[in-house]
């Protein structure tokens, strides 16, 4: 490789020819340094105004844990009691057993105790009524429960701590015990979700598939009245812990909310463009109030329309359908006015030289050139104001954002939130497929 | 009648211009045809969920309506100076020690003298929350975007997984983003910024790779010439090129974010949507018609401020084409 040379009179021709290259302004040299450096000021000042550094230092990071692996797993929070003797398994209200089920991981013991198995044999918890044998590692390690409190065995691994009052176990993800003189709590975690489709009160709670499937279609009915597959719709729907059927029900209202909002804003659009455009309504008066009317509609926020309407509507889709009705409206109107601002005349003027009203010259030398644009607008309108929907639910309007701001209120049911997101990221994708779709066909060019 | 008019026209023609009007007219019934079903299909749609609406909702709309113009008719303040006071947290005369009226006691102070009003301040916040998530999702955004365009990154699988991150975090509910950190941090504007900021990620990121791909690659195959690295190629190849688009699709987010955080501001992020959905909670017209003007006034402002920024940048057709990605 050898290196270019240039000579004195080649190199003062370029800076002759090429000024603008060689001699840049202020702002060409420095101009994204200087838009850099004001940004990382502004961020910084936002950082400390904003609090950043103590909020993530006092955040309850290992509350952040349990709620993370709440979306896509399980706890079983039994009390093994120690009552006069024997050892009691107690269950909250929330409980995923039926009464009398037969625990695969709780096994009773001969001693009158039980057994709580986390990973394997090695690792488990044997409770006997005077003593709790702890397993790590098939080591076993001895607390005695005494009148006053517990004793904590000696040398225990990392995984138990001893606290003064009680003993804490830890087998990680398969989870956790707290040994106590009084009872034992016992937290276990399985993958998945709990009871997704039989809650214990039906009698396809802990079937297998193959199981139900037999059900469905071969056996004897379960219940004289009806089918076992109705049946098992009906448990499925009714499932307490799950609510399938609000559930499903508050999806179909953002749904709704998001239809019929944009439809109906697209259907009153559609007139009031018209007058709003200059070129076709020849009214300068009309064309400004018109356009300031779209301008009010989109500029008041949604939130704002939503809140308003909840007021006057209560809580449910209506004002959900109002608030995307008035934001579109104004929205869709300008984009609307604004194509047919930019139509081709040529058409209108042929169609008027054949002696068309109005009205036909409107509808065979303005609507063909502009509906692809009108309905592929309105298309994405459609799908902004299904994400959109969601959200102004959870201020008032109802619908599946007002029952996800529920779930996550109670900060334990994040297993269902994680059902509803994914709910709402199916729906979202395949109203995404389907528009774009609908789009590409009207517009004759493939879309991503 | 129709087969009749098209007998007529035809009996002026001959065989094969015959064959051709008939093949026209029945294409024209076909999609008539077609076009009555569509029409149909989609006003029984709405018809039913209208329905499904009015039955879901917890007023029928016609027993509501009234009701929705009596609440217009009596939210109205006892003055029209009374918006002015809540805005600017001057003492009212109509103070009856609740908190209604009580603007004064709003006052954030800066220094002994000098305060701002309590509205103003929540709006600051919001502003700031949308300027910050708009921010940092571009520097994101950006560093993403090469890698799911097809003509800078050869690799199936890295286009793959990035369109798909790309596409989660657009669709993935802003509120449940916000719901769970404001768990972790408790209550303030953070996850409000995180929440917008996921977003804003997905969305412009979507944008930014189309623009890429559109580019010209002659700049690109040049620098190949002369053994640029693929940094180097993106650098003085592509970014020139796109930067005014991507400048200009971030200035549309940015205006998108001020009514996102103002949204998520109401359902638990701080700010000025908070404020306002007690406001009109409790039923206090004046904060809340205060709180509309500004709003208004904002939004307003920051539309305008960034088209003409972007008009600037680039032409005029661009405004009209970006509402797709939102």
């Amino acid at each position: 490789m050898s290196t270019t040379m240039i000579h004195a009179a080649e190199r003062d021709r370029l800076l002759a020819t090429y000024p603008d290259i060689f001699r840049r302004s202020f702002w060409q040299r420095w101009g994204l340094a200087l838009c850099v450096g004001i940004t990382a000021i502004y961020l910084t000042i936002c950082f400390a105004a904003f609090n950043v550094g103590p909020a993530f230092m006092q955040g309850r990071w290992d509350r952040a844990a349990i709620y993370v692996q709440d979306w896509y797993s399980w706890r079983a929070q039994p009390r093994l009691r120690f009552v006069d003797g024997a050892v009691v398994p107690q269950w909250s209200s929330r409980r995923q057993y039926p009464e009398g089920a037969d625990i695969d991981w709780l096994r009773p013991m001969a001693d009158g105790g039980y057994s709580v198995i986390y990973e394997g044999e090695d690792n488990r918890l044997d409770v006997h009524p005077d003593r709790v044998d702890i397993l790590v590692g098939g080591t076993v390690y001895p607390v005695a429960i005494t009148a006053d409190g517990v004793v904590p065995p000696e040398g225990a691994p990392a995984g138990v701590v001893f606290d003064g009052t009680k003993v804490m176990v830890d087998y990680g993800f398969e989870g956790s015990a707290e040994i106590r003189g009084s009872q034992v709590y016992v937290q276990r975690r399985f993958l998945g979700w709990a009871n997704f489709f039989f809650d214990i009160r039906s009698p396809f709670w802990g079937k297998s598939f193959g199981e139900l499937t037999n059900l469905a279609f071969l056996a004897e009915r379960v219940d004289t009245g009806r089918s076992n597959i109705r049946h098992m719709v009906d448990d499925f729907l009714g499932n307490t812990a799950w609510q399938h059927a609000d559930i499903l029900s508050k999806l179909l209202q953002t749904l709704v909310m998001a239809f019929v909002g944009t439809l109906l804003g697209t259907l009153f659009a559609l007139p009031l463009a018209f007058i709003a455009a200059r070129n076709i309504t020849l009214n300068r008066a009309a064309n400004w109030g018109m356009k300031r009317l779209f301008d009010f509609l989109r500029s008041i926020d949604m939130l704002i329309w939503a809140l308003f309407f909840t007021r006057g509507f209560g809580p449910g889709p209506i004002p959900g359908i109002a608030a995307i009705f008035f934001t579109d409206t104004g929205a869709l109107g300008k984009v609307y006015a604004e194509a047919l601002e930019n139509v081709d005349d040529k058409q209108r003027e042929g169609v008027k030289s054949v002696g068309a009203s109005s009205i036909a010259v409107n509808r065979f030398g303005v609507l063909p050139q502009v509906l692809p644009v009108f309905v592929s607008q309105s298309l994405y309108f459609w799908e902004s104001n299904t994400r959109s929907a969601t959200i102004i639910g959870a201020v008032g309007a109802g619908g599946i954002g007002l029952k996800l701001l529920e779930a996550m209120g109670t900060n334990a049911d994040w297993d269902k939130v994680a059902y509803m997101v994914v709910l709402i990221l199916l729906v979202v994708f395949v109203f995404d497929g389907i528009s774009n779709a609908l789009r590409s066909r009207l517009i004759g060019k493939p879309m991503h | 009648m129709a087969s009749g008019t098209a007998e007529n026209t035809m009996s002026g023609l001959g065989p094969s211009a015959a064959a051709v009007m008939r093949h026209y007219q029945q294409q024209l019934r076909t999609r008539r045809v077609y076009t009555a079903i569509a029409i149909i299909v989609f006003l029984v749609a709405l018809w039913a969920s209208l329905d499904f609406a009015n039955s879901a909702n917890s007023g029928k709309f016609f027993e509501r309506l009234p009701y929705v113009f009596d609440f217009i008719r009596n939210f109205v303040p006892d003055s029209p100076m009374e918006i002015v006071r809540a805005m600017f947290d001057l003492p009212s005369p109509y103070a009856d020690g609740s908190l209604r009226y009580d603007y004064t006691s709003e006052r954030v102070y800066i220094t002994d003298g000098f305060y701002i009003p309590h509205f103003i301040y929540q709006l600051i916040i919001t502003v700031n929350i949308a300027l910050i998530a708009t921010i940092i999702g571009f520097v994101l955004a950006f560093l993403l975007c090469f890698f799911a365009s097809t003509n800078l990154v050869g690799a199936g699988a890295t286009r793959w997984v990035v369109r798909r991150i790309m596409e989660v975090m657009r669709a993935f509910p802003e509120i449940v983003v916000a719901g769970l950190l404001t768990a972790i941090l408790s209550i303030g504007p953070i996850a409000a910024i995180v929440a917008i900021t996921i977003h804003t990620i997905g969305a412009l990121g979507k944008l930014f790779f189309e623009v890429v791909e559109n580019v010209d690659m002659r700049p690109d195959e040049g620098l190949r010439a002369t053994g640029a690295s693929w940094v180097e190629r993106v650098r003085y190849a592509i970014v020139p090129q796109v930067l005014p688009n991507f400048v200009s699709y971030t200035l549309l987010r940015a205006e998108i974010n001020v009514r996102a955080s103002t949204i998520i501001g109401a359902v638990g992020g701080g700010g000025i949507g908070e404020v306002f959905r007690l406001a009109i909670g409790r039923d206090h017209a004046a904060k809340t018609y205060a709180i509309v003007i500004l709003l208004l006034v904002t939004i307003i402002a920051v539309d305008q401020f960034s088209s003409w920024l972007r008009r600037r940048l680039i032409g005029q057709q661009f405004l009209d084409t970006a509402r797709g990605a939102v």
